[in-house]
């Protein structure tokens, strides 16, 4: 049954769709880095290595990368242990609260950055009545500002990840220890951390991808400092085609080294959930000041961190041109709304991030389901068709899109090439290249949890592939698809990274929206998207977080 | 003629040979149990069956009809899967429906015939149960109600008992062997488990490595083995090599370490040939005595307590072989010299067999 002829076919034909789709793309990267039109040619991987500014770049993406791991650990895990492990006043509402970084799409963090902390921001301001200077007493850009940015936004995996971590551990292990004589620090240097590895491993890779494909920070924050995703863009808009290639092809070598060099160890499929075994209670805190000044500093904390939040909510009431220098804005309107549901040119942003964000979510799940159904399930070249839709995980997103356009902008039929660049139809497809490793990771961990005999079961009762496919497989599966597609959508729909590359005017997303509103310093108008990119964000987690826990 | 044959049927993983050229017939409303250590092709035998795997050779007939190729849709064997496999997401009722509508059965009909099914393994009014409000044994019988309900032409149970705890294992045998016995349905169960394959099965097929080592009646393994295989793996015993000297007037005379006895011609097998051969004894064929004039010398290494006689381990003189001794409860210690001697009415517990194991 396993090697059934069409499932065969089926099997091949994914496979093929993928290389092309994937594979290939990155392939044709290294052919235009390496060639000339007379020939093989490695002159601009001689260029490459021969401008400062090229090395400049390859170590800030490396710098930046290593030291966000370093601070969103430093504020993620204290935290994990912090709210897992002591009985704080509000301990539930802090849980969610702080991690609600994770609903801001990165270049809505950003903004809100900009609006709290950029030489005209709000806190700049405050800082600056305060101490009665005469300029902005910093300015947010360079290595710092994108740090800082990187730490709010990445802290929140090692966050989940740690308390994850935390709440698989059985309680009986704290007490084994205690019983063989380990004290606090012993028992968390000997067994608490070492357990905890796995978890905090897969934040640091998670964390470490993440930054080393960052592109808005570097993007709005970088000033002079140079970071390879940011470079590319530059590169390529000077018109150095060959030298962006040979640029695109070092970050992709740096991504897969971090990779490697990291291998062996796995993010858990569900950070959020499957906990085995009792989970300890935690602990009450004994002294009351103590768990006063703990509790305080939690809440402050989780403040501190809904700021970025609060001031795009308080930008997106601001008429145009009002707010200068006051502390608060002098006065408040709904017009920036309206204008998302009134101006025609304000809307279409809105309804194409929503179609190419749908489509592309459903073509992921769709290709995924395929993929599971018959490399989980038939153990078809399995690991090929799973590897493959991981791939793009593995590859920031400015080397995809690099890539995609560089495919997808000559018209050779027989070498597969098609004209896609500057149609409707190279973003949809550049989306879902993005999110097969997210719906592939949900949807195949799915089919893994369903037992085979289940449809074996199907089977023996009578009913046909169809019917089993629709009355067992896919309700079974629905929290995974939920999952994979909800993520999927939130990542597509604030999609800035590859848009940026493959946008055309008929396609601009809300991303771009954004960033020409920002332009034209119409901020209310560009704080009103963030609102509505956030909010979409926040009701998918939310969902996808009810349906987890409710099977 | 046998309502349910197995001819010859061949299955291959990868070169190693999960089910070795096997032949089975069962009459109609028979029960087979396969019997067997695990990696012995049982579980593979059943699938082929049920037609999840494809033999690479031979044959399955039922009712004279060729099914080796048919599709598990268009099989109609029931089976019950070892976790049982319900689905989750529905209740207990549509768990029992799902095989039904298969058939086309709908409305009036599908609910009687669901409440009968569920009626027969006593979980009536169970219908809208979710699965997880099921104990163990009350999802085993939803299983056996969902196999049961399309009215399949044979029964397939794989491990029905193993996820059982032990406490509930003999009641829930019990309530298995008569709901199967009601239907009357051809069944074929496979077990690793021989109390399980005795009680439910009619007849008992042993297995090793994809091989059928010999069919027949509880009665029949165990007083007449075929081989030392299923000696050993049929009730409990005990191997140790013997010399036959040769045939006596009440059947064949061994030597045993330094004593000499006169067997009882027991097993169906032609008599032995003078010379080395491997003899295994059920606890209960032997009997300890005072050491003295042919009796084997031997040194209680171990004693337990099984009621009101005790499982006694000793080791034979001249080292070598420990072996276990069902007897009355002796004031003997541990480490103590005794003699062991056939019992009396050893009769069908002590076998002989060629020695040509290494």
């Amino acid at each position: 049954m396993s090697g059934s002829r069409s499932a065969r076919i089926g099997a091949a034909g994914l496979l093929l769709l993928l290389l092309w789709l994937i594979v290939y793309p990155l392939v044709l990267v290294l052919i235009e880095g390496l060639r000339e039109p007379a020939g093989w040619t490695l002159d601009y991987v001689r260029l490459f290595f021969q401008r400062p500014s090229e090395w400049q770049a390859l170590w800030g993406s490396l710098f930046i990368s290593l030291a966000s791991v370093v601070l969103a650990a430093a504020i993620g895990l204290p935290l994990a242990f912090l709210l897992s492990r002591y009985e704080l006043f509000g301990g539930r509402i802090l849980g969610g609260l702080v991690a609600l970084p994770a609903v801001l799409p990165p270049l809505v963090g950003v903004m809100a950055f900009l609006f709290l902390a950029g030489e005209t921001g709000f806190v700049s301001l405050l800082v600056q009545r305060a101490l009665n200077l005469e300029n902005p007493p910093w300015q947010f850009q360079g290595p710092w500002a994108i740090l800082l940015v990187h730490a709010y936004s990445m802290y929140v995996y090692f966050y989940l990840f740690g308390r994850a971590g935390l709440a698989s551990l059985d309680l009986s292990q704290y007490e084994a220890a205690a019983s063989l004589g380990a004290g606090r620090w012993r028992t968390l240097r000997r067994v608490v951390l070492p357990q905890l590895y796995p978890s905090l491993a897969g934040a640091a890779i998670l964390t470490f991808m993440s930054s080393l494909a960052s592109f808005s920070a570097p993007y709005i924050f970088g000033g002079g400092y140079r970071v390879m995703t940011t470079q590319i863009v530059a590169t390529r808009l000077n018109g150095e085609n060959e030298l962006a290639m040979v640029e695109t092809i070092s970050l992709t070598i740096l991504a897969l080294l971090a990779l490697w060099l990291l291998r062996g160890t796995h993010a858990p499929d569900n950070p959020a959930g499957g906990r085995k075994g009792v989970a300890p209670a935690r602990i009450p805190l004994r002294h009351p000041l103590t768990r006063r000044l703990l509790t305080g500093f939690a809440w402050v904390f989780a403040g501190v961190l809904l700021l970025p939040h609060l001031t795009l909510l308080l930008v997106s009431f601001v008429p145009l041109g009002t707010w200068t220098t006051e502390p608060l804005p002098p006065a408040y309107t709904v017009e920036n709304y309206l204008a998302l549901v009134r101006d025609p040119v304000r809307v279409r942003p809105l309804l194409n991030s929503l179609w190419l964000a749908t489509v592309a979510t459903a073509l992921a799940v769709s290709l995924a389901l395929l993929g599971g159904m018959l490399s989980a399930r038939r153990r078809l070249r399995g690991g090929l068709i799973e590897g493959l839709m991981a791939l793009p995980w593995a590859v920031p997103g400015t080397v995809f899109a690099i890539a995609l356009a560089a495919a997808f902008s000559v018209h050779a039929p027989f070498a597969g090439r098609f004209i896609l660049v500057g149609t409707v139809w190279i973003l949809p497809l550049a989306y879902l290249v993005r999110n097969l490793p997210i719906t592939s990771r949900a949807i195949f961990a799915g089919f893994r949890a369903l037992d085979p005999s289940l449809e074996e079961a199907s089977a023996s009762l009578g009913a046909g592939r169809a019917r089993t496919l629709r009355r067992v497989i896919l309700p079974l599966l629905r929290p995974a698809l939920v999952a994979g597609a909800s993520l999927a959508f939130v990542t597509a729909f604030g999609d800035f990274v590859t848009s940026i590359m493959l946008y055309t005017y008929d396609t601009r997303p809300i991303s771009l929206e954004i960033l020409s509103s920002l332009r034209q310093s119409d901020v209310g108008v560009a704080a009103a998207y963030g609102v509505v990119l956030m909010l979409v964000s926040a009701t998918v987690f939310a969902l996808g977080a009810e349906r987890g826990s409710g099977g | 003629m046998s309502f349910l044959r197995l001819e010859d049927l061949v299955k291959r993983f990868d070169g190693t040979v999960a089910v070795d050229r096997l032949s089975l017939s069962l009459d109609r409303g028979e029960m087979l149990a396969l019997l067997g250590p695990s990696g012995s092709g049982k579980t593979t035998t059943l699938r082929l069956l049920a037609g999840f795997e494809v033999p690479d050779g031979g044959r399955v007939l039922v009712d004279g009809e060729d099914v080796t190729r048919l599709e598990p849709v268009a099989r109609r064997f029931g089976m019950v899967f070892q976790h049982y496999a319900l689905f989750p997401h529905l209740d207990a009722g549509d768990n029992v429906a799902f095989g039904l509508e298969s058939l086309g059965v709908r409305g009036e009909e599908l609910g009687e015939r669901v409440a009968r099914a569920l009626a027969l393994v006593d979980l009536a009014g169970f219908e809208r149960r979710r699965i997880s409000q099921l104990s163990g044994g009350q999802q085993q019988r939803v299983a056996l109600a969902r196999a049961l309900a399309p009215e399949p032409r044979v029964l397939l149970l794989d491990e029905p008992l193993s996820n059982l705890d032990p406490t509930l294992r003999e009641r829930t045998r019990r309530e298995i062997r008569d709901v199967i016995r009601r239907v009357g349905i051809t069944t074929i169960l496979v077990t690793h488990e021989q109390d399980e394959a005795f009680d439910l099965g009619d007849r008992v097929a042993v297995l090793r490595q994809g091989r059928l080592e010999q069919t027949g009646t509880p009665d029949e393994l165990y007083v007449t083995p075929a081989n030392p295989f299923v000696a050993s793996f049929v009730g409990r015993s005990s191997s140790l090599r013997v010399e036959v000297i040769g045939p006596s007037e009440r059947g064949t005379r061994v030597r045993v370490g330094l004593a000499e006895w006169d067997l009882e011609r027991t097993t169906s097998q032609p008599p032995l040939p003078p010379g080395p051969a491997l003899m295994l004894v059920r606890p209960e064929a032997l009997r300890l005595t005072a050491p003295g004039a042919g009796a084997v010398i031997a040194t209680i290494r171990e004693r337990r307590f099984v009621g009101p006689s005790a499982l006694y381990t000793v080791v034979l003189e001249g080292g070598g072989a420990a072996i276990e001794i069902v007897a009355p409860q002796l004031a003997v210690r541990i480490g103590e010299q005794v003699g062991v001697m056939p019992s009396r009415r050893a009769g069908g517990g002590i076998h002989l067999f060629p020695d040509h194991l290494p």
